[in-house]
């Protein structure tokens, strides 16, 4: 039990102490049994404060500290910063949410706010009573990162992790690198083909010896942990000997007898049995589809020596001391009969089109018909509202617009009609949907409860739409091509590398990162990062933000060799474990293993793995699971505190001064503002002179001024005759 | 002054990740709820162990409310179900020593739930208000 306990309650400017008696209560608190220090302060995180708080642990000997301000969510590390600067082990610190908790949803009611403000202060001094000094946990790291996924962003962040001198490990399940960026002919902004893209990181990779590239490899088994991840990797054979002449290779590919499915232009067309997804695909060795020529025997005789139909498949381990996922994303497949999908011979999906586009250089032909017109239906598979997709996919409404332009560009005499449920081209690419209006494409709104129509009425393909913006007037569009523009979707394999990575999946499917905007790239695994659209739908520089950050944070992480993780994990009581096994079926991380205490066996945590949920402590029969710092004497102790009585002295109510016209009543100022009005006279006053009315600080006289000259309380009236100091009046 | 107070007192089980923030935006938004609601965030709200809710009820608050994770949670996709298996055990052992089960209450609650949050203590504090056991 900590037995010198400082405690220091912010006044917050005016934001607590406007409502909560702090004085009072710090007055209160320093009667308390162990509390040496218990003080008031104005702005407890200012530094002047800081160093108070470090010279009082010092010269008090304290063994604990609680600080009594706002939400730990934006000073917690501050005043743990403090702890450490002053010698005393950051565990040993409180921060207790009177503000945001407190003063500020209370407001309308003071007095019950100084009774609340008093139980969660006794709580946290409670709590701060059973605090152990804990230490960081220090890992050991390997100086190598798996990066799983070769698109984009995979390939961006690799590059940097090399360049940051870190062996790379970069896997790709394709056999070619480039991922979806590989389908697009152009890019937007820059209208880069993204083939040359991809030609040019992977060039830029192969600049970099501690960069090693596995295509056609999946994660098969990964296990350890942060700093020493061991992960088996299957790659898959391509069936070509590796020392065959590359002229023979290229004979094989074009007498090649068999077609498959072209999965890389989305089964519009067929590919020989030996391919590579498009001729300058790298790496630049095609692959064979070996079930495909089983009965192909005279070619496969003839090119013996260039094929290898015998290859098997690889199984090689890898240690990385951290992991970037950037498996990318899947297009949204309609259903068939979704307007139309595969039940009208003209329905096509936005993915579609445009390797339709890049196979069509003279002229836009589909199925033997030359397109001249086309119909963009927007959202399909996106903002379902009772559908599974309930999100915006936020890149298709820009995909498409730029896909019209291109059509336009390329084909010439071509009419868009675009039917969208609302137009998201945020930031740059609204310009791009200016251009497109002012090319003549044509817009036509619709809601979801009232969804296009695409039906055949004899040859012709029919598009109706109740119009929102002409007075929801039907329209009927006759489409050559129509196109069911379709979001992202999580990828079917996502969920594998979910459970082999222990990363949790949200309700989209995507992949979740511990906190959207404070940690937008990590997940709640120790040493796992995600980036890219495996997040959730992302436009490419986007995708290559986050995944650059993943680099970065991976980058900081194994630099130093050594990682501290924190000491916030699950422990468990040997002398009560009876090991059932609970515990470790709740553990979704598998940090929890079966282990012997002597000859008994008991539940063993592995620190490195746990992430200090508490899942496992609720479910042991026995109570023998802790959590630091969330152990049941500090969590019933919070609880003891809060029910405790508390005895305040009651102040005389202050009199409030009534605005004359009696639009602003005065009590709706805080205190501060109040007492600085007060000490000012009728005329111009000077920062010193209202310091010498008021005895407050200069500094908080300046920082208030300022705000209430913002909210036409007060205003600037000139500068004094040495152009010292500005006169403020009363407005 | 003493700590009389009419409004029930409410225990709230928050996590710092999700519902926490949603319950500091709504002191932020100046959203009133009963001053006789106090909060414990912890990790993940699978991780509330049945005896601090006990122990909770017979030091004299009226109701417990889990804010709970479900679906936001990252730390598991099962937490919904964990939460929920929390809130029965707890009932069980209610029951056991007469405390009336509505003494618990379980709902989601995210990281902007500010609104959400105040309904659910008025709510919730009239039905406390309700029970006679």
């Amino acid at each position: 039990m900590k037995q010198r306990i400082g405690v220091y309650i912010c006044h917050c400017g005016g934001n607590i102490s406007d409502y909560v008696d702090v004085e009072e209560l710090g007055k209160m608190f320093h009667q308390e049994e162990n509390v040496i220090i218990s003080k008031d302060v104005m702005f407890a995180c200012a530094d002047s404060n800081q160093k108070d708080i470090v010279a009082d642990i010092q010269a008090n000997n304290l063994d604990a500290i609680v600080v009594c301000s706002c939400s730990p969510k934006l000073h917690l590390h501050t005043f743990k910063n403090v702890a450490a600067r002053a010698g005393l082990n950051p565990s040993n610190y409180v921060q207790v949410n009177i503000r945001e908790q407190c003063s500020w949803p209370h407001s309308d009611r003071p007095r019950e706010a100084t009774v609340k403000a008093a139980g969660l202060i006794r709580a946290g001094i409670n709590r701060v009573s059973y605090s152990e000094s804990l230490e960081n946990i220090e890992l050991s790291v390997k100086k190598s990162a798996l990066v799983i996924g070769a698109g984009v962003s995979g390939m961006k962040a690799a590059i940097d992790l090399a360049r940051s001198d870190n062996e790379v490990f970069l896997i790709e399940k394709d056999f070619f690198v480039g991922g979806r960026i590989a389908q697009k002919e152009t890019l937007f902004p820059t209208n880069q083909n993204g083939k040359e893209v991809v030609a040019a990181l992977y060039n830029e990779m192969k600049k970099f010896p501690n960069i090693t590239i596995f295509t056609g490899a999946t994660v098969e088994k990964v296990s350890g942990s942060l700093g020493n991840f061991s992960v088996d990797i299957k790659v898959k054979p391509r069936y070509i000997n590796p020392n065959a002449d590359k002229k023979a290779v290229k004979r094989a590919m074009e007498e090649c007898p068999v077609s498959v499915h072209d999965d890389f232009n989305l089964e519009l067309v067929e590919r020989k049995a030996i391919y590579k997804n498009y001729p300058e695909a790298l790496p630049d060795v095609p692959v064979v589809v070996a079930e495909a020529l089983k009965d192909a025997t005279d070619f496969t005789g003839k090119f013996a020596s260039t094929l290898n139909l015998n290859e098997e498949a690889q199984t090689l381990s890898l240690i990385a001391g951290s992991v970037l996922v950037t498996t990318g994303y899947d297009h949204y497949q309609p259903k068939e009969g979704e307007y139309g999908y595969k039940t009208i011979s003209n329905v096509v999906t936005l993915p579609e089109l445009n390797r339709l586009m890049e196979m069509n250089s003279e002229k836009l032909v589909y199925k033997g018909k030359q397109i001249k017109s086309l119909a963009f239906i927007y959202c399909v598979g996106s903002r379902q509202t009772k559908g599974d997709n309930k999100y915006c996919s936020r890149q298709c409404c820009t995909s498409t617009i730029h896909t019209s332009l291109q059509l336009k560009e390329k084909y010439k005499d071509i009419q868009t009609y675009h039917l969208y449920r609302d137009i998201r081209t945020y930031g740059k690419q609204e310009l791009m949907y200016a251009e497109s209006s002012k090319q003549g494409d044509l817009y036509f709104k619709y809601e979801e409860k009232e969804m296009p129509v695409v039906s055949v009425d004899g040859k012709s393909t029919i598009v109706k739409v109740k119009d929102y913006l002409t007075a929801k007037k039907e329209m009927e569009i006759e489409a050559d091509l129509v196109v069911l523009v379709t979001g992202m979707v999580a990828r079917e394999d996502a969920t594998t590398i979910s459970e082999l990575f222990k990363i949790p999946i949200g309700r989209d499917k995507f992949f979740n990162e511990i906190h959207p905007k404070l940690k937008p790239v990590e997940t709640v695994i120790k040493g796992v990062y995600i980036g890219g659209t495996c997040q959730g739908p992302k436009n490419i520089s986007e995708s290559v933000q986050s995944s650059l950050a993943g680099a970065s944070k991976i980058t900081a992480l194994l630099k130093s060799g050594t990682v501290m993780v924190d000491p916030i994990t699950a422990r468990v009581d040997a002398d009560k474990c009876t090991w059932c096994g609970k515990c470790s079926d709740v553990c979704d991380y598998t940090a929890i293993k079966e282990v012997l205490f002597g000859e008994k066996h008991v539940a063993g945590v592995n620190k490195a793995v746990c992430t200090g949920c508490g899942i496992c402590a609720p479910v042991c029969p026995v109570n023998a699971i802790e959590i630091a710092q969330y152990t049941d004497n500090e969590i019933e102790s919070m609880i003891d505190g809060f029910m405790q009585d508390v005895i305040i002295t009651e102040k005389e109510a202050v009199v409030e001064e009534k605005d004359e016209e009696g639009k602003v009543g005065m009590k709706e100022y805080p205190l501060v503002w109040r007492e600085i009005l007060a000490g000012m006279t009728d005329e111009k006053n000077t920062i010193p002179e209202i310091v010498a009315n008021t005895k407050l600080a200069g500094e908080l006289v300046t920082f208030h001024l300022m705000t209430m000259n913002r909210y036409g309380v007060v205003v600037p009236a000139g500068m004094d005759a040495k152009e010292t100091y500005y006169y403020y009046k009363r407005k | 002054m003493t700590t009389e107070n009419k409004s029930p007192k409410i225990l709230v089980f928050s996590t710092d990740k999700i519902s926490d923030p949603g319950i500091d935006q709504a002191g932020l938004r100046k959203i009133h709820y009963a001053p006789s609601v106090y909060v414990i965030s912890l990790p993940c709200s699978s991780g509330v162990k049945p005896k601090w809710i006990l122990h909770a009820l017979e030091q004299g608050f009226d109701g417990v409310f889990i804010a709970a994770d479900g679906h936001e949670c990252s730390y598991s996709s099962r937490c919904a179900d964990h939460t929920n298996t929390i809130v029965e055990v707890s009932q069980a052992l209610m029951k056991e020593k007469n405390i009336n089960p509505r003494r618990i209450r379980m709902a989601a609650l995210c990281s902007v739930c500010a609104e959400p949050f105040a309904n659910h203590m008025e709510n919730y504090g009239k039905i406390l208000a309700s029970l006679e056991d």
